[in-house]
């Protein structure tokens, strides 16, 4: 401000003034240009960005889940369902007094204050205009007690969701299996986008091995959602693809029979068709209610379960192995004639033991006093054990293994079930590898009647009696006949159609053996061929146990009783046209004769009584 | 009067009609558009709501009467008035400190019974008004009381609204002033002695006088993505929307970042984005070209007035609004903080689209009662 003016000097004045307009207009296109440059920048340059930020912002992809397929057995009764399952939503939104409208309910439905605490917990969580539910499995009284009342709750409603139910429960527990809630280490290897509203998966049995195709494939909605998560608008539906119905090659009525056999046993009783492999009966005995897994069994129901020294958890069947005993002897027979190791007309001399030449060890037979001179069939009608003690040590382990190989014993059956254990067989190399010691000729001695290393399961010994009376075709079981989907049928396992090259008068001799068994006077199953028409062939099995290998948590008080012998019993019928086998093992059930064979005999005798009605309805017709 | 006659003979009877009215019919013109503008975007913005935008009309119809009304007063009233109404400006501003209402975590209101008030939007007119007045007094160049005395009469209403506290309005009665120091010819190096200051005051104003929240906004604009759901939520959503909007947007009423409500504030402070999403870069230039319009007209006014209030007066008017375009665009498009600035003539609201088309009217005013100052 050096200097002043006194004079308004409008000249000046509006010199300045012009001068200021002018920068104020370029400032202001500058600004604009600045502001356009921006938009560019967005609008252009950062369209496809934002564009695809704006679709996240507002689409919400939901699974709709799939209905699991329904498991049948061989008739067509429904082993595994999709029953609703009914509990009680509010969505908070909706109710106008929430406090009043929580009072009333638990009078009309007597409900417990702890499940109103649990309601607002899970409400706090919770969007406003998303149902809570207050109530889980409601029963069908509560429900109708609801329904009733229903308008005079706004807000409040019965949700019904679909839950597996498993209507013969402890029949079918070891081979349907059950489904139970997804746990997280499952959850890592499923993938994400088929099972995102599915709450289940199967664990066990069926369930478990054909899960894929039970589950079948979900479905999804686009929906799209404001800024609160509210659906506005549903863009694109697909619907879910419900999972594939299973039929069961098992007979629910045969299941029934060969469980209740089984009563007051622990065991195992496995039937198969002996044409088509079919899975008839598969029984681990005792089984348990699948039904409480499917939503959380309780901790102290699964620590019974668990504890119980009846094992009924287990999958004796499948997974239980056994020494087989004397039911190897109608198969070491057969390797003895097609080896012609032995002659079926030829007899040894049973004098109650058998000694190795320069071994003073005697090998006791069962019967001390012993069988005297024992031919083919003498051998094997009355298990005499001192016949395969000689013939084991004719042959040797070596063709034993091959020829038991070839019947499955030491194998996996290939049953369409997950978890199968795959029994023993023993073999040199075998030996050398795992127990590091060479092999014994009194090894052999005992193999051959079953003891010792062999083991077998349920499962094994049933395949390898089908596989005999199929005349050395070899049978495969299988559970499930057909997967239907959409009303196409796909037939669920076919047969190898591998044949094991025998002689048929060998065949012959060992099937005459093994019906002199149940049909002879002398017999081991002698008491099972009363009031049958047609002819039955078996062998029955006594094995000594020494250690029970899959339950090693045994209780020790009850070792002695635990250390009686296994009763077993294989068997097909009817021998002029073999349609079934059944392989029996009881757990310290004591001799074969006596308490496996009846409980064969039982199976055997309910499905040739089916097949005769069935045979005779359809004689009736023109 | 024959003069002006003359010299419109060609224009239309309705053009005359206007003239009589006092109407700057180019104004008119700009102004009237960007209301019918405002009515499209809202129906959309509000998620057709029809009494939002029944409303809007309304206010709009009321602003444009306010405007025709003060168009008509000779602008020597205006000056006469000036230190009166600002006067009442600074005192209702009190009022309002002391007895306002509280809306959105600033008392910004005067609740009068049967309508709310702002003060602060008045003041957005008296405080240029009283400086032109002061300025025109004296002549160039300013003598130092004299300019404390400016910038006294600047800085009291702009702390008072800066207490409320209103950090927009408080920004636009600043720049209000000082425009017209500017326009009256302030000294660039003068100017830039004040910037320097303002620069050094920052910090001070950065700890001492900013709220959280303020100091909150600045910081968002530089990183969004640091608070997307809380502080950075806002410009987020509002970057989402113009740039899915793309070059031709997504139509009118397609704006799915307003219709499901995932931009806030899509109405009023935020209705660009709106805009921008739904007619894209072309709409948004077209906007921009109709508020270029406005802005250029105004400033004609201002070199054509004649008399030193006037064309200060009409040079601030001008410019204020230019700063309203700019802050609010601005923040919508993540250059500026976020302060509480509405788009001009288009987000709904009542009281600013009020101050804003009553400084229209007295810039017809002067430009429409020139020919009769003259002397």
């Amino acid at each position: 401000m050096s200097h002043s003016y006194s004079i308004k000097d409008a000249v000046t004045e509006n010199r300045i003034f012009l001068n200021r307009i002018v920068v104020t207009f370029l400032l202001v296109i500058t600004v604009m240009v600045a502001l356009v440059g921006r938009l560019v920048y967005l609008q252009i340059a950062g369209h496809e960005h934002y564009a695809s930020l704006a679709t996240r912002n507002r689409i919400k992809i939901s699974s709709i889940p799939p209905t699991r397929g329904i498991i049948y057995d061989r008739y067509g009764r429904i082993l595994a369902e999709n029953l609703p399952a009914y509990s009680l939503e509010i969505i908070p939104e909706q109710v106008k007094d929430l406090d009043e409208t929580l009072i009333n309910l638990q009078e009309l439905l007597a409900i417990p204050d702890e499940k109103i605490a649990e309601f607002h917990k899970q409400r706090k969580r919770r969007k406003r205009f998303v149902g809570t539910p207050l109530l889980m499995n409601l029963n069908e009284e509560e429900v109708a007690r609801f329904a009733v009342r229903r308008p005079f709750f706004p807000g409040v409603d019965i949700q019904a969701s679909l839950g597996r139910h498993y209507p013969y429960g402890i029949l079918t527990s070891h081979v349907v299996g059950y489904v139970g809630r997804i746990n997280e280490k499952e959850l890592k290897t499923l993938p994400v986008a088929e099972y995102r509203g599915t709450h289940y998966i199967g664990k066990v049995g069926i369930e478990k091995s054909y899960e894929t195709q039970l589950h079948g494939k979900a479905g999804y909605t686009e929906v799209e959602t404001n800024a609160q998560g509210r659906a506005v608008n549903t863009l694109n539906e697909v619907q879910p693809e419900s999972g594939s119905n299973l039929h069961l090659t098992l007979d629910i009525d045969l299941q029934r029979i060969a469980y209740e056999a089984m009563e007051g046993y622990n065991g195992s009783i496995v039937a198969i068709e002996i044409k088509t492999g079919d899975v008839l009966a598969f029984v681990s005995h005792p089984g348990f209610d699948p039904n409480p897994f499917v939503n959380g069994i309780s901790t102290k129901a699964y620590r019974a379960l668990q504890d119980s020294e009846d094992k009924p958890m287990f999958n004796r069947a499948l997974r239980g192995q056994y020494p087989p005993g004397s039911t190897v002897k109608p198969f070491i027979g057969l390797a003895g004639l097609e080896y012609q190791a032995v002659n079926a007309q030829d007899s040894v001399y049973c004098p109650g033991y058998y000694q190795l030449p320069n071994v003073k060890h005697k090998f006791r037979d069962w019967k001390r006093w012993g069988h005297g001179p024992t031919n083919f069939n003498k051998a094997i009608t009355q298990s005499c054990d001192v016949y395969f003690y000689d013939l084991a040590v004719t042959l040797g382990i070596d063709k034993m293994h091959s020829f038991m190989s070839q019947f499955g014993f030491g194998q996996k059956t290939g049953i369409d079930l997950s978890g199968e254990k795959s029994g023993l067989f023993p073999s040199k190399a075998w030996k050398r590898k795992y127990k590091k010691k060479a092999w014994y000729p009194g090894n052999s001695i005992i193999t051959g009647i079953g003891q010792g290393f062999t083991l077998t399961t349920p499962l094994q010994l049933a395949r390898a009696t089908a596989t005999l009376a199929n005349r050395g075709k070899v049978v495969t079981p299988y559970l499930v006949d057909s997967i239907v989907h959409a009303n196409l049928t796909k037939s669920g396992s076919v047969q190898s159609g591998e044949v094991i090259p025998l002689q048929e008068e060998n065949i012959d001799e060992v099937i005459a053996a093994m019906v002199s068994v149940v049909h002879s006077a002398r017999g081991t199953a002698k008491r099972i061929s009363k009031g049958i028409d047609y002819q039955i062939a078996g062998k029955t099995g006594t094995a000594q146990v020494f250690t029970v290998k899959q339950n090693e948590s045994y209780n020790k008080h009850k070792l002695a009783k635990k250390l009686h012998d296994h009763a077993l019993f294989i068997s097909f019928a009817p021998v002029a046209d073999p349609q079934i086998a059944v392989a029996v093992i009881v757990e310290n059930g004591g001799h074969g004769g006596s308490v496996a064979a009846p409980m064969a005999a039982k199976v055997i005798k309910h499905f040739l009584k089916d097949e005769e009605e069935e045979f005779s309805d359809s004689d009736e017709q023109p | 009067m024959n003069n002006r006659n003359i010299e419109f003979q060609s224009s239309s009877v309705v053009g005359n009609i206007l003239r009589k009215l006092h109407i700057d019919i180019p104004l008119f013109i700009g102004l009237g558009l960007t209301c019918a503008l405002s009515f499209v975007i809202l129906y959309s913005a509000s998620g057709k709501d029809m009494a939002i935008l029944m409303r809007q009309v309304a206010r709009i119809g009321v602003a444009f009467v306010l405007m025709t009304g003060l168009a008509h007063i000779n602008p020597t009233q205006f000056k006469r008035y000036s230190t009166l109404l600002y006067g009442t400006g600074i005192l209702l501003l009190i009022a309002v400190l002391v007895f306002g209402q509280i809306g959105k975590g600033a008392q910004r209101w005067l609740d009068l019974g049967l309508f709310r008030f702002q003060p602060s939007e008045m003041i957005k007119i008296t405080t240029p008004m009283m400086l032109a007045w002061y300025l025109s007094r004296h002549h160039l160049p300013l003598k130092w009381k004299q300019l404390l005395i400016a910038f006294g009469l600047i800085l009291v209403p702009t702390l008072l609204i800066a207490k409320q506290p209103d950090l927009g309005t408080s920004l636009l009665v600043a720049s209000s002033g000082g425009a017209v120091l500017f326009f009256a010819g302030l000294s660039w190096r003068f100017m830039m002695v004040i910037g320097g200051l303002i620069l050094s005051f920052l910090p001070v104003l950065w700890f001492y006088l900013m709220h959280d929240y303020q100091r909150g906004r600045v910081l968002t604009l530089f990183n969004p993505e640091a608070d997307p759901m809380g502080k950075g939520y806002h410009i987020i959503q509002s970057k989402i929307a113009i740039g899915s909007g793309g070059i031709y947007g997504k139509g009118w009423m397609g704006s799915t970042q307003a219709q499901l409500n995932y931009l806030p504030e899509s109405s009023t402070d935020f209705i660009f984005a709106v805009f921008a999403e739904e007619f894209g870069l072309a709409g948004c230039l077209g906007l921009l070209v109709l508020y270029l319009l406005i802005i250029s007209r105004g400033l004609y006014i201002a070199v054509q007035a004649q008399e030193t209030y006037s064309r200060l007066l009409a040079g601030s008017l001008t410019f204020t609004f230019f700063v309203y375009v700019f802050v609010n665009i601005g923040m919508v498009i993540g250059i500026l903080p976020v302060v509480g600035v509405p788009l001009p003539l288009v987000s709904y609201g009542g009281t600013s689209m009020v101050t804003l088309l009553g400084s229209f009217g007295i810039l017809m005013s002067i430009h429409t009662h020139k020919k009769f100052l003259h002397h």
